[in-house]
């Protein structure tokens, strides 16, 4: 068994961080945190945990590490939040730097522990108010630490500009409209049917997908608008920081843009975690207990196109596929049928990783896990055999992933691994087998 | 002797019934405040059908991918649990007690019945005591509070055990049997066997959540 002192990771952010500190100020932070913000919720779960230790199963990091129980749902937690619960805040400087590298790098808030707990204890959220504490503490890592930082001064993941944001979109239209001669991105138009957001990484180095996003909604002919105004960003590190000041402020942000156009409905990109920040946690801080605005997934937008018949299949992929089912829109909002079907309307054939569905194992690098940088990728691709050996199981190229979270992490892992596989989002597909009609 | 018997399982008995009862209201009600306090956005969420759904899932042996993980310990867990209501309830000699006290009397095991089901759940608590000692995941998160609650649970079975087949004084080991009784009861609501009285409501709100909200199965 390894101990989290054992595995400490240089980070600017961290060390930074708790050189800073004095016991006193952590004591007054902690318990700041646990009385004011934290409740009956978290002092039930770490009360009634029998330490039964049937969560460790659940966690890839736990069986990518040959059962190393400092690995285990139930072990992070002890040596994290419910140690600061037990001790009242009473710790040193460098135990805040190992509970801050557990609590953001070493669990990714999939919540497939959930499944395997009889009492229903919910460890990512114990982690989040670990992470929570480290934020106030200002022990965060750097990467991570420097995107939250961008969402607080431009209101995006990625430091784009305002005027870069339009640039973007312009670009990528006249791009398009050598292919479809009419396309248009229409900005701010009020009372469209479909408001159109991505995240911050689509229009700084991934602007091909508001491309093929653009080309599906022309010609599935759907009434939709992009906003020129800070907003249009849905993702949301905030969150994962435990900057929840700024969550709100992100949200809030995301559906004003939204009401303010009047919109039908608000259709999100392929992104799991921005989804996670406006059914669980944004939405919530905020006060609502749903959505102010209806809002759907790229994955259910793209079923309801495909079932009304709206896009067409010219012809289907070749070659099987498999299906990585991305925490926060299946365990988190239940599309995993909806994925199946439009991956068989897309594909030939399906190849199902094991287990799936709402029981799967979580890409390594959500939960804010791969924007905390380079210094922790190791921690991603180690962290994750499970996966590996999931992916290498099926025995197929392609990968269907409708998460940028997702991607990121496969890629790293499939790459370490060689595995020699590619995972694709939906509408890179949809955008390479659709009909495209001559004069649109 | 005799005077220390008729106080244990006289007056003592109504002290431990009391902190039980008392102490279980009072644990409750207060979280239940702290939760309205502090987890509105958690208790907003909360819905009758999906914890009902999610209670039920949980109840059945091998229904849930947790209890399919670990057989042992889902057959010791289950066999612990409902053994231990059984003995408790309508064990002949509890039977009589519930009787004299509250002048209620109802159906009792047999008394090998009672017997056998007294040595499954030892049974059990040894399964969970081994797990403890030997599995590194278990192990490693095992703390003194642990020891303790499963101490509770496992003594007023091997006092009674031990009293029923009349090995040692019978009366000191009844006297012991019924101390270790009003122990557990009394410490039920201030220890980790709080669980028997929250874990229904942490059940009950991931239930929901993962119901209502997430849309999907949480066993």
């Amino acid at each position: 068994m390894s101990q989290i002192a054992d595995r400490l990771i240089d980070d600017p952010g961290l060390a930074a961080g708790v050189a800073q500190l004095t016991p006193e100020r952590i004591e007054e932070v902690v318990n700041r945190v646990l009385k004011g913000e934290t409740g009956a919720k978290l002092k039930a779960y770490q009360e009634t945990c029998m330490r039964c230790g049937l969560c460790a199963q659940a966690c890839h990091y736990y069986v990518s590490h040959d059962g190393d129980p400092s690995y285990s749902p139930v072990s992070k937690t002890t040596e994290t939040i419910y140690e600061l619960m037990n001790k009242k805040g009473r710790v040193e400087p460098s135990r805040i730097y190992e509970m801050a590298q557990i609590a953001y790098t070493e669990c990714n808030l999939c919540k497939r522990c959930a499944h395997y707990c009889p009492i229903g204890i919910d460890t990512g959220y114990a982690m989040s108010m670990m992470r929570r504490i480290c934020y106030l503490l200002d022990v965060v890592p750097q990467y991570i630490r420097d995107t939250s930082h961008s969402h607080a001064a431009t209101m995006n993941q990625m430091w784009v500009k305002d005027d870069e944001w339009i640039d973007s979109l312009q670009w990528q239209e006249d791009e398009a409209r050598d292919e479809f001669p009419d396309l248009r991105i229409p900005l701010d138009k009020e009372g469209a049917e479909i408001y159109y957001s991505v995240i911050g990484p689509e229009p700084k180095f991934r602007t091909q997908l508001i491309y093929q996003a653009a080309a599906i909604m022309h010609v599935a002919g759907v009434d939709f608008t992009m906003p020129s105004t800070p907003g249009w960003d849905n993702s949301d590190m905030s969150m994962f920081v435990g900057d929840f000041e700024n969550m709100g402020r992100l949200k809030r942000a995301h559906f004003e843009s939204a009401q303010k156009l009047r919109v039908k409905k608000i259709v999100m990109g392929e992104c799991g975690h921005a989804f996670r920040s406006i059914y669980d946690m944004g939405n919530r801080w905020l006060g609502y207990a749903d959505m102010p605005v209806p809002v759907v997934h790229a994955v259910e937008f793209f079923w309801e196109l495909l079932t009304e018949g709206k896009i067409k299949i010219a012809k289907k992929l070749e070659g099987p596929v498999t299906i990585q089912d991305p925490c926060n829109i299946i365990r988190g909002r239940g599309l995993m049928d909806k994925l199946r079907e439009v991956t068989s309307m897309l594909c030939e054939q399906t190849v199902e990783m094991i287990p799936n569905r709402e029981h799967n194992y979580c890409c390594c690098a959500g939960g804010g896990v791969i924007n905390c940088g380079p210094p922790f990728k190791n921690v991603r691709t180690k962290g994750n055999k499970a996966k590996a050996d999931q992916l290498a199981k099926t025995g197929v190229h392609t990968i269907i992933c409708p998460c940028h979270n997702c991607h990121g992490g496969l890629e790293d892992i499939i790459g370490y691994y060689e595995l020699g596989m590619h995972p694709r989002f939906l509408g890179d597909i949809i955008y390479e087998i659709m009909e495209k009609p001559e004069g649109l | 002797m005799i005077e220390i018997y008729t106080f244990v399982s006289g007056p003592l008995a109504w002290v431990a019934w009391s902190i039980f009862v008392f102490g279980s209201i009072y644990r409750l009600v207060s979280m239940y405040n702290l939760a309205k306090a502090k987890d509105s956005s958690s208790l907003a969420y909360m819905s009758l059908p999906y914890s009902l759904r999610s209670i039920f899932h949980w109840l059945v042996p091998f229904g849930t991918l947790g209890w399919k993980s670990d057989p042992l310990m889902t057959v010791a867990t289950f066999a612990f649990h409902i053994g231990f209501f059984l003995v408790a309830i309508f064990l002949g000699a509890h039977v009589v007690f519930w009787d004299t006290a509250f002048g209620i009397s109802w159906w009792s095991l047999s008394d090998t019945t009672g017997d056998i089901i007294s040595f499954v759940v030892i049974g059990a608590c040894v399964v969970f005591a081994v797990r403890r000692l030997t599995l590194p995941h278990v192990r490693n998160v095992t703390r003194g509070k642990d020891w303790f609650a499963l101490l509770l649970v496992a003594l007023p079975f091997v006092t009674g055990v031990l009293a029923y087949h009349q090995i040692g004084p019978s009366l000191l080991m009844t006297t012991l049997h019924i101390l270790a009784g009003e122990l557990l009861i009394a410490l039920i609501p201030f220890t980790r066997l709080s669980h028997a009285l929250f874990a229904v409501f942490t059940r009950s709100y991931m239930g929901s959540e993962f119901g209502g909200v997430r849309r999907v199965r949480d066993w």
